[in-house]
């Protein structure tokens, strides 16, 4: 898998085929990125998770955290990592020892291990790095344009009627491949050390 | 699905736009309304705190407006853009992002005299100092880095000369500089040119020129590039990187990924300063977008030949347009804008000052207005206009010196454009 770009279609068929979600690193403070995602993704219908040891015995949206992974005892569709990259390899040699294995090992924006990343396809999971379902969600539903951000979509059907938040939805085209130029270059520039 | 990338002309009209949920209506609605109801408290409270997308009340953000941002992030290859009510409030937003009181930017001297004064006067008042750099010489803003250096401005082709600037080498200083490359692309338009694909971090532009097309409504529009590394700014931009008050202390450039510049934009400056759009502002430039890569593909071959013909006339002294291959700035236009040099360039007449208030007062089909950009043609003189509050020196050295005259070619047949110039030269 080349990992500086995803078609769509793979960030899609993930957020499509995954229901059960464990949060590494969600947070309960309301202003954190991971409790944005987290809250997001709840109301989206995924059944989430809060993993984190420093947060047991609380609650987040009325879903108790768990200390690690194999705290949560049922089986686990994706883990999604909200710590930085130097903390990923660990969560995902957790992740590899859970039976049945998660399908997807998710980190967020911001992170990359590319050798964690290896051993877990090596293991057969799908990986996405450095990006947010919750954006992802919001991009490939449309959602995300009224914020005026770039969907990468076009379509000539009638949008779905957003009730309670947009739903991800199959007809929409693909405008850049998934693939973030701009976002690409800055990613390039910032390991550029001048 | 495939992921086939549609290209330019499809994107002008799709981008951003689909059929509206519940009325299945095809062109993009007038949400003409100011605010929008919530479907419950929690619902309200999460749209407040940034938590979720949608719609609250237009000076923050509206549906037609969404559509016109996401189809010009679009169409420059941006990550996000946000819609505001002028060019002019374009830059003031973004800027506000960028400077606190006693920073200094970059700007190029050639820029459009709106800006220049803007710039000059009523920025002083915020406390941010321009220091200006000449675009045909890439040391000059080098040397004009200093530590408060927050940002780098220029214009993709300079009004009023139509000269092309070098914004690769430019982009290259302002990397080493550690501030975002802004780039003002209103008189080239992504389809001749898309300064991102250049190493542009902003790009910005006055949606009342070609964008709009048709001289009907004032608008402006940032967009981000998502190129700058904000993170790796340490705390130059607070804007961006410091816990914002406004928002419970959540930091915007780690909150929004790529995006946090043109949402800064949006929560901090649009919110706060408040120059909206107006949606059906934003709708009818919408339809201009829709035929942009016509109008200006025509207005480009219009002024090429134009120029041409005014190289020509015994008249005319010079000629500033970087189509003809004799031009100075020829070399940056194949490399920068193969599709031709824009539609707005200045000449200058052997008879001076008298003769440019003539040719103007003689023309007949292009119209004595200050705008560029419009489907009609247009023509101002603006020694005596818009550069008129530059001294004589400034005015040279910004490319408005008091023989030159500018005009913005229109999409009439180009026989009649150059047929009312040939009357109004022997006049």
């Amino acid at each position: 898998m080349n990992h500086d770009t995803y078609p769509d279609d793979y960030i899609r068929g993930i957020l499509n085929g995954v229901k059960v979600i464990a949060m590494v690193g969600a947070s309960p403070s309301e202003i954190r990125p991971s409790f944005f995602a987290f809250k997001y993704l709840v109301q989206r219908g995924y059944d989430m998770i809060p993993v984190n040891p420093g947060h047991v015995g609380k609650s987040l949206m009325g879903r108790p955290f768990v200390a690690s992974l194999a705290d949560i005892g049922r089986p686990l569709d994706m883990v999604d990592i909200f710590r930085s990259s130097q903390h990923i390899m660990p969560v995902v040699d957790e992740a590899l020892k859970l039976s049945p294995l998660p399908k997807v090992i998710w980190m967020q924006l911001g992170a990359r291990d590319d050798a964690a990343a290896e051993k877990a396809e090596a293991a057969g999971m799908k990986v996405v790095m450095n990006r947010c379902p919750k954006i992802e969600y919001g991009r490939l539903s449309s959602e995300i344009s009224w914020m005026g951000v770039n969907s990468r979509t076009i379509s000539a059907k009638r949008a779905p009627i957003p009730t309670q938040g947009m739903r991800l939805s199959l007809n929409r085209t693909s405008v850049g491949g998934g693939a973030t130029t701009a976002a690409d270059r800055a990613a390039k520039d910032r390991s550029d050390p001048t | 699905m495939t992921d086939r990338a549609p290209g330019f002309a499809t994107l002008a009209i799709h981008a951003g736009a689909q059929p509206d949920p519940t009325t299945g209506a095809r062109a993009t609605p007038i949400y003409q309304t100011t605010s929008f109801v919530f479907n419950d408290a929690d619902h309200a409270a999460s749209l407040f705190g940034l938590q979720a997308f949608g719609n609250i009340y237009t000076r923050i953000g509206n549906p037609t407006n969404a559509v016109l941002e996401e189809r010009v992030a679009a169409l420059e290859g941006g990550t996000a853009a946000l819609a505001v009510a002028s060019g002019h409030a374009a830059q003031v937003v973004a800027l506000q992002q960028l400077l606190s009181p006693g920073d200094e930017f970059i700007a190029a001297r050639k820029l459009y005299g709106g800006s220049i004064n803007q710039f000059t006067h009523a920025f002083k008042s915020f406390g941010w100092n321009v220091v200006w750099a000449d675009t045909d010489d890439i040391a000059s803003f080098e040397a004009a880095v200093s530590p408060r250096t927050k940002a780098i401005f220029i214009e993709s082709i300079a009004n009023p000369g139509g000269t092309i600037t070098d914004i690769e080498a430019i982009a290259q200083v302002a990397r080493k500089a550690g501030v975002p490359l802004i780039v003002d692309n209103t008189l080239a338009s992504p389809y001749l040119i898309r300064p991102i694909d250049h190493g542009a971090d902003i790009v910005l532009h006055s949606l009342t020129k070609f964008l709009g097309g048709h001289g009907n409504s004032i608008g402006g529009i940032i967009v981000d590039a998502g190129t700058f590394d904000w993170a790796g700014s340490g705390d130059k931009y607070p804007m961006l990187t410091q816990p914002r008050p406004e928002y419970h202390g959540i930091r915007i450039h780690e909150t929004f990924g790529n995006f946090a510049f043109a949402i800064a934009c949006r929560v901090l400056g649009l919110r706060d300063l408040g120059p909206a759009l107006s949606p059906f502002n934003a709708f009818m430039i919408l339809t201009g977008i829709e035929t942009l890569p016509l109008r200006v593909q025509k207005h480009s071959d219009n002024a090429k030949a134009v120029a041409e013909y005014l190289s020509k006339h015994p008249g005319v002294a010079s000629v500033n347009y970087a189509g003809l291959p004799e031009d100075k700035y020829h070399a940056l236009a194949r490399k920068y804008c193969p599709k031709g040099a824009g539609a707005v360039f200045t000449f200058s007449l052997k008879g001076g000052y008298d003769a440019g208030v003539k040719l103007v007062s003689n023309l007949k089909l292009f119209s004595h207005l200050a705008n560029v950009g419009d489907t009609r043609s247009l023509v101002i003189h603006p020694a005596s206009t818009t550069h008129s509050q530059l001294d004589d020196a400034a005015k040279i050295k910004a490319g408005a010196g008091p023989d030159i005259v500018r005009i913005s070619v229109g999409i009439e047949d180009k026989e009649d454009l150059i047929a009312d110039l040939e009357q109004a030269l022997s006049a």
